[in-house]
């Protein structure tokens, strides 16, 4: 996020984008409801009627897979009627005009064909948002998860830096993050082409300071991303795997790939506190322990990062997975700190931005990166002083379909996501009694006028067919999805939506398309 | 600002403080049920009732907004009377039934009764008794203990947006109620609990799991979304018992269903307890160091087979930072590849 949570009081304009925020962040959206009290106004676009819908002011409700056809409309009618900032787009800007010609067919009648929104509602929400000089926009996975995604979200930055809504407080642009210390895991660079604070690997120089502070040879290649890793293993080039508290079988697309990528493996180490899907195909498996059983540091969506406290001891012989760590690397031949406040004290060292915290900092309360010294009060809101690299470059991105789209054989869109009581792979929350009691059963949504053609009922069990494979799941007939789209949660092994989805990938971030793929739904039968 | 006198006094506050805020300020204690600093005021309870000259009776200072020149008194013979009569009232249709409460010792009315040494009652009549249980997973109701102080109500409208609750019925029949009295069934994020002044709202997780004199609080982060609630882990014995929020802390001390009764997985019985390592395709139990010389084992013969370049990590965002910097430095400077990713995309 470039603001800060407690930001989103002061917006007046909360624009959420592919985000389903009262179920994936509950607490998040109390602040937005905050804000709503104060007379902010929300507009969301997204293919269903999420439970945030109920507080908005505008829904623009559409097609899964047709963002930049919608954003791009936006920004023309922006433009149209005069509602840019022309001072940003002067100053900090470059590549206004090459940009502008290209979203110029992004009428809102155009955007209506590809959209199914109506081109005044377009328009009112491209009132709205560009009127407004301290407005938010909000997105998560429903944004990036697509074969568009780097696109997608170009789009978004592209309206940001046409109405100026970045650089103060309460006015920005914030992916929220999906999972604990996601923000906190790419920081510290578990990403295959930068170094701890995005410090490229193909940098010689860099390179060198971090095999000087390492003490060895450093490879100059930059890595594969976790997707590609899978095709290579299906591939049989990549050959061994050490996977630590990740459960690819449940979360990757294409399960069956997922299956056959690590089948091949010649080894596959799993560290984590269940065995877990994943964890069936290992050779070894590695007893870990939970967040509340050890002590560190998690960086939330805001770049805050926070102290984690040890509450309880692990169970049996599970250890902290830094322990496990360090006695591997031990055993080639690296030897590591060992205690977590160490480990984070060489961290901040090597990254300047935050060289200004340290566990005594944050006893009392967590600081925002960039923090660069130690009485540096941490950073609540990014670019105040201007962008890193002097201006952002408006880039143009045209429309182009899903990966898969519907046809006379396949003619359902399917989109995946979570629901508000379960979390990701299922692998923590299936295992709390009363939230598999009250949320248990894998379920698919289904528009009342789609099951009624088909002749199916709520509670019918069906079949949910794609390319890739077919699921047993039970229907509920709801007006949340639109006609022509059937939504399935991801948390469910037993009917996991992502036998269904398509590894289709973004080519330049490698994000799978788990957000669109076509399917068939059929009455069960015998 | 406004400059007013409480108890003689005389400070300088916001105009648009309330009375109450205004003491709160300067420390100025007066004692409150019904009201909660995140929510709009009430009024309902009259235990914060003060006398404030040129007004003919006690007003509530949670629901007046400071005037220039305001003389108050928070603290007089007559407003103890007045709310020693409020709280007996209140108790006259209580269960009183402490010793086995999950909320004593953290009891705002338990506090109030002891504050005004309130054990005899001049008030004795009819008793509200419900026998209904709501069957729902996750929230315990015994409205037997509900002083309708309208905090449970006000936290599902106003913080959640939810309204799952409401006033029913009127008068002596007044309750907290779901829509046609149904068992509740709503985002279940409790802060319905972590408003309630009473043991009227209980999680049902933590019942008969242990007061509050018994347990240890350890402040952490939770454990799911990147919204990076604070939390704090009641424990004993070395097992989670519940799990709260400060208000003070970036989330306010709200909450959801995963990060307040999301925390049983700790204890589950299908935790690993030791390495595993697969002979002839079933597992077997491992110890430690033949686990971990096992892995490098293999790591060196792979790389050494087909390079670095062969070998992935994928880790975790569950993990902490620490962990996440240690295991890319084991993949790039141990391993010697840069193949290290983890679930940012899925």
């Amino acid at each position: 996020m470039t603001n800060s949570i407690r930001e989103i009081e002061g917006m007046e304009v909360i624009f959420i984008v592919g985000s389903n925020t009262k179920e994936t962040h509950p607490v998040i959206a109390n602040r937005m409801l905050k804000a709503r009290r104060r007379g902010a106004k929300i507009i969301i676009a997204d293919p269903r009627k999420i439970p945030m819908v109920k507080f908005c002011d505008i829904h623009l409700q559409i097609r899964p897979g047709s963002d930049i056809a919608l954003l791009n409309s936006m920004a023309k009618v922006i433009l149209a009627e005069g509602l840019q900032n022309d001072e940003f787009i002067g100053e900090k800007t470059e590549g206004f005009d090459a940009w502008k010609a290209s979203i110029e067919t992004f009428t809102p009648e155009y955007a209506e064909k590809i959209t199914g929104v109506p081109a005044d509602e377009i328009v009112k929400a491209a009132r709205m948002y560009g009127s407004s000089r301290k407005a938010g926009v909000f997105y998560t996975m429903g944004i990036t998860q697509h074969a568009c995604g780097t696109d997608n979200v170009s789009a978004l930055a592209n309206l940001v830096s046409l109405t100026g809504n970045i650089g103060r407080e309460s006015t920005g642009i914030n992916p929220l993050r999906g999972q604990n210390n996601v923000q906190g895991a790419s920081d510290a660079a578990c990403l295959p082409n930068v170094y701890p604070g995005y410090q490229n690997v193909e940098d010689p120089a860099i390179r060198n300071k971090f095999e000087k502070a390492w003490g060895a040879p450093l490879s100059p290649k930059a890595g594969m991303m976790s997707t590609v890793m899978m095709n290579e293993a299906a591939a049989g080039k990549l050959k061994a795997l050490y996977i630590m508290g990740e459960n690819p079988i449940i979360t990757d697309p294409n399960m069956h790939h997922t299956v056959k990528a690590l089948e091949n493996l010649e080894f596959l180490v799993v560290q984590d506190i269940f065995l877990t899907d994943t964890a069936k195909f290992a050779d070894v498996v590695l007893p870990a322990s939970c967040s509340f059983e050890k002590n560190g540091t998690f960086t939330n969506t805001e770049r805050r990062v926070q102290r984690v406290r040890q509450a309880v001891n692990p169970p049996g012989e599970a250890r902290e997975d830094l322990w496990i760590i360090t006695e591997i690397s031990k055993r080639l031949g690296l030897d590591m700190e060992n205690s977590p406040e160490k480990i984070f004290t060489e961290y901040c060292r090597l990254w300047p931005a935050i060289a200004g915290i340290s566990y005594a900092r944050l006893e009392k309360r967590g600081l925002c990166w960039p923090c660069p010294a130690a009485d540096h009060p941490g950073t609540p809101y990014l670019y105040k002083d201007g962008f890193p690299k002097g201006k952002v470059n408006f880039v143009p991105v045209s429309y182009q379909p899903p990966a898969e789209v519907c046809d006379r054989e396949y003619p359902f869109v399917l989109t995946t996501g979570r629901n508000l009581f379960q979390y990701h792979s299922g692998s923590m929350t299936r295992r709390v009694e009363p939230i598999e009691s009250h949320a248990g059963e894998p379920y698919v949504e289904i528009n009342p006028f789609d099951s009624k053609n088909l002749g199916i009922s709520s509670g019918d069990i069906i079949k949910v067919r794609s390319r890739r494979g077919e699921i047993a799941i039970k229907a509920r007939i709801t007006p949340r999805v639109s006609e022509g789209t059937v939504f399935i949660p991801m948390h469910y092994r037993e009917a996991a939506a992502n036998v269904l989805t398509i590894d289709a990938l973004d080519p330049q971030v490698k994000i799978p398309e788990l957000k669109v793929c076509a399917v068939a739904l059929s009455t069960a039968g015998p | 600002m406004a400059r007013i006198t409480i108890n003689g006094k005389t400070i300088e506050v916001a105009d648009t403080a309330t009375i109450l805020q205004a003491a709160k300020l300067h420390k100025i204690p007066i004692p409150t049920l019904c009201h909660h600093p995140k929510l709009t005021p009430f009024g309902g309870c009259r235990l914060c009732i003060v006398e404030v000259k040129g007004m003919p009776k006690p007003v509530t200072s949670c629901t007046t907004t400071v005037g220039n020149g305001m003389e108050i008194t928070t603290s007089s013979p007559y407003l103890q009377e007045l709310r020693k009569t409020v709280l007996e009232l209140i108790l006259s249709d209580h269960p009183n039934d402490c010793m086995i409460c999950e909320k004593a010792g953290d009891c705002t009315l338990q506090n109030l009764a002891y504050d005004y040494g309130i054990r005899e009652n001049r008030f004795q009549g009819e008793r509200r008794t419900y026998a209904k249980r709501d069957n729902n997973p996750f929230v315990e109701r015994d409205l037997e203990k509900c002083i309708l102080c309208g905090r449970c109500v006000k936290a599902c409208d106003e913080i959640q947006g939810v309204e799952a609750i409401d006033f029913g019925y009127r008068g002596f029949n007044s309750k907290i109620c779901t829509s046609y009295e149904q068992d509740l069934d709503c985002e279940f994020c409790g802060q319905c609990i972590s408003v309630c002044p009473t043991g009227a709202l209980t999680g049902k997780l933590w019942i008969r799991k242990g007061r509050k004199d018994h347990q240890e609080e350890v402040d952490t982060i939770c454990t799911y979304c990147g919204t990076g609630c604070t939390i704090t882990a009641h424990v004993k014995d070395n097992e989670i018992l519940k799990i709260t929020s400060k208000e003070q802390t970036m989330n306010e001390g709200w909450l959801c269903v995963k990060g307040r009764f999301g925390y049983r997985f700790v204890n589950s019985p299908e935790r690993l307890t030791r390495p595993l390592i697969k002979r002839n395709g079933a597992f077997e139990e491992a110890s430690w160091p033949e686990a971990l010389d096992h892995v490098a084992k293999r790591l060196v013969e792979i790389k050494a087979g087909y390079g670095a370049d062969a070998i992935g990590g994928l880790s975790s965002a569950r993990c902490t930072n620490e962990e996440n910097y240690a295991f890319q430095k084991l993949i790039r400077a141990g391993i010697g590849t840069n193949n290290v990713d983890h679930c940012a995309r899925l």
